[in-house]
């Protein structure tokens, strides 16, 4: 039998963060009557049906023409509106790098990309549509927010707060079935990292899916006596700074944790933070310069070494380089 | 080659339906509707009309070369080329697993024979249908390219980009169909972006069209593509607007965009099967 660990946090139910989206979506519709949707073709994938029925005037269906849709909500915020466009996160980043780049981010637009079925964890549809480049593409952009929640409820929290920040925003999240670890009723405030965890001997800073992988890694380094401080970076861009230094300037050792390409990521821009501040010795947990392949989530996540088991021996090694 | 009848060529069409279904089946994913729509196709290409070598040579010199654009429907399109010879049956059974050759979606990565480029995100396929075409004459080889499209992909500006280049470059050694099941993701393409009058717009853009009125009767794709080759040569690109129902062949399956990418339970098979005969021996 499987070994029960000691989780500090815990869940009851599994959900996927793209429902997450689609609730929370329907909710901001509800508060603020200035925003708007846009699909294409993928409404159910993305859980935007709720709002087109409750909203049908403040919803369109663009049809397969992901760039098309980018422009769209460019003009739209041009009349007041605040947009939010959906489909998966390979179609929008990547496939509509220029449209973004132009009409959204360097004309400071206020657009919320919203991207379901990011990373490996898409599964059985392969590495056409794994992205895993994107959140490289999107922090890169000047002016662009960037946000990779962890879970249903977090998902929910952040789609209603981007309605308040003006400028672009990129929202990342997934289509696998996830455990629901964090609050219900989470206040989310952008650019603001969540500590889950004080320790002392290493910290893991992790965002999206593998937040969860986190906390199992952390109950299982805590059994070895190996305590493990947990960040969640929920916004990538802008980044907690403060808080990730105070973290490393008490543990002397880091963990990046994220389902993304090292090139680019989470791992890149901490390491950069703390190159230039305060080094300290860095391990990085990501997919090394390859792209992903069918499979399920969880085997994908084996394989490429983005689990707990793999969170637990990179802390082990970056605690060992100290 | 020795030509099939259309009996036989029924009777490997059935046997394709087959083994969509029990690929998707088994991976619980994928994307059967438009796989089954379009067996008659991919049979009539591998089985009748082009010339390929199933010993696989990726650069095609000498060949008839397929592009799918619509990758999603790559069931139909691996079990046509595993019947046709380029692999073993037995490989259908890692269809969207682990480690497989048959990804989701098709690539080049792990060497699958048969495929030349990915596909997966929609409207790149007949772009680099076009780019093989011009190669071809370049190097003097007059062997045709053929490539397949979907109905909703249409909405894709790229595909018009390449409309618009073909005819363009006297690209006239090509023949793209569009798969017309009326049907996307999210329901009918009318509901979700109407399409309008396809065939006017592929005139418009200097494309000889023909029309294909019943894509799940071989003997009229056959025929189709016998047309669309004599149309050939003249300096335009040909363009087939092939009418096939999404889902044929499965009684509850057909007409609807519910079984685009939804894989049936074990009583839905059992069901399926049994209204498609065993003809060539499942894998
Ligand atoms: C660029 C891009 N956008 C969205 C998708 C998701 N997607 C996959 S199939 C599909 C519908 C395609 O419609 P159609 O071409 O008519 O194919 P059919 O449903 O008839 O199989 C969509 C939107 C994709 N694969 N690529
Ligand atoms: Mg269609």
């Amino acid at each position: 039998m499987e070994k029960i660990l000691d989780t500090k946090y815990t869940y009851t139910e599994k959900k996927d963060t793209r429902s997450g989206f689609g609730d929370g979506f329907l909710e901001v519709g509800k508060k603020n009557k200035n925003v708007v949707g846009l699909c294409a073709d993928l409404i159910g994938s993305l859980k935007m049906g709720a709002f087109q029925n409750e909203f049908p005037d403040r919803f369109f269906q663009v049809g397969i023409s992901e760039a098309n849709m980018m422009g769209l909500a460019a003009g739209l915020t041009i009349g007041g509106k605040i947009p939010y466009t959906g489909t998966f996160a390979n179609f929008s980043t990547g496939r509509v790098y220029d449209q973004i780049r132009q009409s959204i981010a360097y004309s400071e637009k206020n657009v919320k990309i919203c991207a379901s079925h990011a990373g490996l964890t898409l599964g059985e549809d392969g590495a056409t549509h794994q992205i895993l480049e994107d959140v490289g593409m999107m922090k890169m952009l000047p002016n662009m927010t960037v946000i990779n929640p962890c879970d249903y409820n977090q998902t929910k929290a952040a789609t209603i707060a981007i309605a308040d920040h003006e400028g672009p925003v990129y929202l990342r999240f997934g289509r696998p079935k996830w455990p629901i670890f964090t609050p219900a009723d989470q206040p989310f405030e952008i650019g603001k990292a969540w500590k889950m965890i004080e320790g002392t001997d290493v910290t893991i800073f992790a965002t999206g899916h593998l937040v969860w992988e986190a906390v199992v890694a952390e109950a299982m380094l805590r059994e070895e006596g190996i305590s493990v401080e947990l960040i969640n970076i929920h916004t990538i861009k802008p980044l907690d700074t403060a808080a990730v230094l105070a973290s490393v300037a008490k543990t002397g050792c880091a963990v990046t944790a994220e389902e993304h390409q090292f090139n680019g990521g989470l791992g890149d821009i901490i390491a950069q933070t703390l190159v230039r501040n305060q080094p300290v010795p860095q391990e990085f947990i990501g997919v090394d310069d390859s792209f992903g392949e069918s499979g399920k989530p969880e085997e994908l996540l084996e394989k490429y070494g983005l689990n707990a088991e793999n969170i637990v021996k990179a802390a082990k090694k970056a605690i060992a380089r100290k | 080659m020795e030509k099939h009848s259309t009996e036989q060529l029924n009777a490997v069409c059935s046997q394709v339906r087959r083994d969509i279904l029990r690929m998707v089946h088994a991976c619980q994913s994928g994307h059967p509707g438009a796989s089954l729509g379009c067996t008659e196709f991919f049979v009539a290409l591998y089985f009748d009309q082009m010339k390929h070598d199933s010993s696989f040579n990726p650069d095609g010199k000498g060949e008839d070369l397929f592009f799918l654009s619509n990758g999603h429907i790559s069931p139909v399109w691996y079990s046509v080329l595993s019947r046709s010879g380029y692999f073993d049956t037995e490989e259908l059974k890692t269809f969207r697993k682990i480690n497989s050759r048959l990804q989701g979606h098709p690539a080049t990565e792990e060497g699958l024979p048969g495929i030349r480029v990915a596909s997966g995100s929609l409207g790149q396929g007949l772009s680099v249908a076009i780019g093989a075409a011009l190669a071809k004459k370049i190097n003097g080889d007059d062997r045709l390219v053929y490539a397949l499209m979907g109905d909703g992909e249409q909405q894709e500006g790229q595909i018009w980009e390449a409309a618009m280049c073909a005819p363009h470059h006297k690209v006239d050694n090509l023949i793209a169909s569009i798969d017309v099941n009326g049907q996307q993701i999210d329901g009918p393409t009318k509901e979700i972006m109407n399409l309008l009058d396809l065939k006017a717009k592929w005139e418009a853009f200097g494309w000889e069209v023909i029309v294909t009125e019943n894509g799940n009767e071989i003997a009229q794709v056959i025929k189709s593509l016998e047309k669309a080759k004599s149309l050939l040569g003249n300096g335009k690109p040909v363009l087939n607007l092939l009418h096939t129902d999404m889902g044929y062949g499965v009684d509850f399956m057909v007409g609807t965009h519910k079984w685009h990418g939804v894989a049936p339970n074990d009583e839905q098979l059992e069901n399926a099967l049994g209204q498609l005969e065993e003809t060539l021996g499942d894998y």
